[in-house]
């Protein structure tokens, strides 16, 4: 994969030149690649005069980072209490059915990543689950795979 | 915007904006909170955009997008203004006859109204509903009236009158004074006066402070922060305003979950525009006062919440808890005096500024003053976000605006306080809901997530659940906490898979006691309390899965069997085709079998079962 570095020089403009901003370049860069580059890091370092055992420490203390590649499509199932009470267990064995992922996986074909969260603020209407920041909500174990396969047509779509 | 734009430029402001809007005119407004997007409100308010164009009566009526109204459950929700006809369940392909119906008719579609699950009765206006009829919304009054995106919405509902009020009329030391009579307790949970920490900041010499906005609302189970800045964003901002003359800080911080996209979106919006009308800034309104606000991100850590750990992230360092004291007041942000608050306490200062602290004295009990937001969600008829002044019993909560428990289940107990509160049994539902007696029965208010739990839930199940939040959530600093708590884990896990032995019990409430002694931050302090409480009032399921090896609700995988009832069984085939391990058998038509040997319990089988021939035993 080659990164475009011009990207998280903007990013790091955006932010700011301090400590201060550590976390929100850091936010803005998964967000623009979906994990964290080892170059964007490097730069981060550099830029913010930040050395890069405080970047790491950082990426592994918050859950929301990631230092491996992960999917295209990112699948959310929420696993906050409302969400547990309405099942929402029997999503995550459905997903790992569908697409042999378990949470924290990412399918071979670098297509799409499962993850848990634990609250998404969407109780009422649980369980809930999302893909790319798309809220599916009042979800069974029916509607996993016909959610799933939406994303995968829209590559083959997309690639025609 | 401009440097002379004053408190009567506001007013002037106000005026006109009133002027030119007409309350008779038809308003339809739509849900745009989180709830109603993830059921495609979005795809609603665009057909209906449509359906105004096409059918020509732009001139007719207008269409607002709100926040969220609170009633999740029943979404996509829509509001016919002036007469509030109340629309549930709306998909785009209703557009068309709501306008043709109910705008260009003035007709109803009778469909889409809302029934009452007690009655049976369908309800014409949202007023009518008793989900809402039986609430006091003073803080969620706006949110589903204004326009989130917009500043005239707020200000066309007396907004920004507070501060203005405050600027002109008042000292700091008199809007400090008025909150302190208020005896505004802090809504995050523990409910410490918010005037004492406003008193503490304000007092310690310093050249620079800094007030937090705390919406880094991580309790699983609770959004009503979301809903407050989804819906009303710019409340928070005056809220942070009059704190911020009450105690001189100059620069104020947000702190909000990076898993609340659309209210990051809303709150960031309403800074600009407050920017450029000359609410935030240099000279506010024209005075002498100076005031800026920052949005920062959270990054997906509970620990956060701890005002210590939230402060060490703004920072742009781990979110570690650290000893108190110095507590905040004195030494917290960059080393400078720093106040925390909860978002929803923000969003009472300039409710208590414009109609004064005897106002707010006169909602809730003496010492419980106001309202507080629940969300009331779990196994209960009507699930969202629910405000009601203090003091109110649980079982007028949950019975009369949660309509009860669905499918005509029993109500075993409700979790209040998230993973830090506890189980409240039925027998206890006619307990007050305030600080004090839900401190006494073992639980805390928190940040007043309500979770509903039928007779289908585990209360040891619910134990574990939240150990495992707690043990992945802990941020390994004190032994106590990162390592007790997974021991707790592993035993009460150990319990519901069947392996529990006597005595079990009695050395998690040693160990509880281990590690709420041994913990720095009420993370720690707190995570034992589900254990506690469940322990307290449910010990016999606790005995009948050690003692029996038998999970009472049903729930625990490694003690229960799924079993076809035939009777019920018409062999529809679908069990079979989503069974994971194919343990179902049988023909098409004809009663299906399970296959206990290859049965992994996983539920889907009865998940998908439209006969409700797929039992537990």
């Amino acid at each position: 994969m080659t990164l475009d570095i011009t990207n998280v020089e903007t990013i790091i403009d955006r932010h700011g030149k301090d400590e201060k901003a550590l976390i929100q370049a850091m936010l803005a860069v998964q967000e623009e690649f979906h994990y964290l580059p080892e170059e964007a890091l490097k730069l981060l370092s550099e830029k913010l005069s930040v050395p890069m055992i405080r970047i790491y420490q950082v990426a592994a203390f918050y859950k929301v980072f990631s230092l491996d590649p992960r999917g295209k499509h990112i699948i959310t199932v929420c696993k906050g209490t409302a969400c547990h009470v309405r099942g929402s267990n029997m999503l995550v064995d459905q997903v790992d059915r569908v697409l042999k992922i378990r949470p924290g996986e990412t399918t071979q074909d670098l297509e799409f990543t499962l993850e848990e969260v634990n609250c998404l603020g969407c109780c009422a209407i649980g369980p809930v689950m999302t893909v790319d920041n798309k809220y599916y909500g009042n979800m069974s174990v029916s509607k996993v795979e016909r959610m799933i396969n939406k994303y995968i047509e829209k590559e083959v779509v997309a690639n025609d | 915007m401009t440097e002379t734009f004053t408190a009567v430029d506001l007013e002037t402001r106000r005026k006109k904006i009133l002027s030119e809007r007409d309350e008779s005119k038809p308003c339809i407004m739509v849900c745009g909170g989180t709830g109603c997007l993830a059921l495609e409100s979005d795809l609603v308010a665009e057909a209906l955009r449509k359906a105004i164009q096409d059918q020509g009566v732009d001139a007719k009526v207008e269409l607002k997008t709100t926040g969220c109204p609170g009633f999740c459950e029943q979404g996509p929700l829509l509001v016919v203004h002036p007469e509030k006809i109340f629309y549930t369940h709306v998909k785009a392909k209703d557009a068309k006859e709501i306008i043709s119906e109910t705008i260009v008719n003035g007709k109803i579609v009778e469909r889409l109204l809302y029934t009452d699950p007690i009655t049976g009765k369908k309800i014409l206006h949202e007023n009518e509903v008793p989900f809402y009829k039986e609430q006091t919304r003073i803080l969620l009054k706006n949110s589903g009236i204004i326009d989130p995106e917009k500043i005239e919405d707020y200000l066309a509902v007396d907004g920004y009158k507070a501060i203005s009020k405050a600027l002109l009329e008042m000292t700091p030391e008199q809007v400090l004074e008025e909150v302190k009579k208020a005896n505004l307790r802090g809504r995050g949970g523990a409910g410490f006066p918010a005037a004492i920490k406003w008193e503490l900041c304000r007092k310690v010499e310093s050249d620079q402070r800094y007030i937090v906005c705390n919406a880094d609302e991580g309790d699983p189970g609770a959004f009503q922060d979301r809903g407050i800045i989804e819906g009303n964003p710019h409340s928070i901002l005056e809220g942070m305003l009059l704190g911020a003359y009450a105690m001189g800080a100059s620069k104020g911080y947000i702190y909000i979950r990076h898993e609340y996209p659309l209210a990051v979106k809303m709150i960031k919006k309403a800074i600009v525009q407050a920017r450029d009308l000359g609410l935030l800034g240099d000279n506010i309104l024209s005075t002498d006062f100076s005031f800026d606000i920052e949005v920062q991100l959270g990054a997906g850590a509970f620990v956060c919440g701890e005002e210590t750990a939230l402060l060490a992230s703004i920072e742009g360092r781990v979110g570690e808890p650290r000893t108190r004291p110095p507590y905040p007041a004195e030494s917290g942000l960059w080393g400078k005096p720093t106040n925390i608050n909860n978002t929803k306490t923000w969003a009472w200062v300039p409710h208590i500024i414009t109609n004064g602290a005897d106002w707010f004295a006169g909602i809730g009990n003496d010492k419980n003053r106001g309202t507080t937001i629940f969300s009331v969600v779990g196994k209960v008829n009507n699930t969202g976000l629910v405000e009601v002044p203090m003091g109110i019993s649980l079982r007028h909560l949950i019975e009369h605006i949660g309509g009860g428990v669905p499918k005509g289940k029993k109500i075993k107990a409700v979790q209040t306080g998230g993973p830090s509160g506890g189980c409240i049994p039925e027998r206890l539902f006619d307990l007050s809901v305030d600080y004090d007696s839900l401190k006494e029965a073992g639980s805390i208010m928190g940040s007043g997530g309500l979770i509903v739990m039928d007779e289908d839930t585990c209360m040891v199940d619910v134990a574990r659940y939240f150990l495992d939040f707690c043990k992945f959530e802990s941020c390994g600093k004190c032994s106590a906490c990162r390592e007790g708590v997974r021991r707790m884990y592993e035993i009460v896990d150990y319990i519901t898979r069947g392996y529990g032995e006597e005595g079990d019990i009695e050395f998690l409430e040693e160990l509880a006691q281990s590690i709420k002694i041994g913990s720095l931050c009420g993370l720690g302090q707190t995570a034992p309390n589900p254990v506690l409480t469940t322990i307290r009032y449910f010990r016999e399921e606790y005995e009948a899965h050690i003692r029996d090896k038998q999970c009472p609700a049903g729930v625990c995988k490694s003690l229960i069997l799924f079993e076809i009832v035939v009777d019920n069984c018409p062999g529809c085939t679908l069990c079979a085709k989503y069974c994971p391990v194919e343990a179902i058998s049988g023909e098409k038509g004809k009663p299906h079998v399970i296959d206990e040997s290859i049965c992994i319990r996983c539920g889907v089988c009865r998940d998908v079962c439209n006969f409700n021939a797929v039992v537990v035993r």
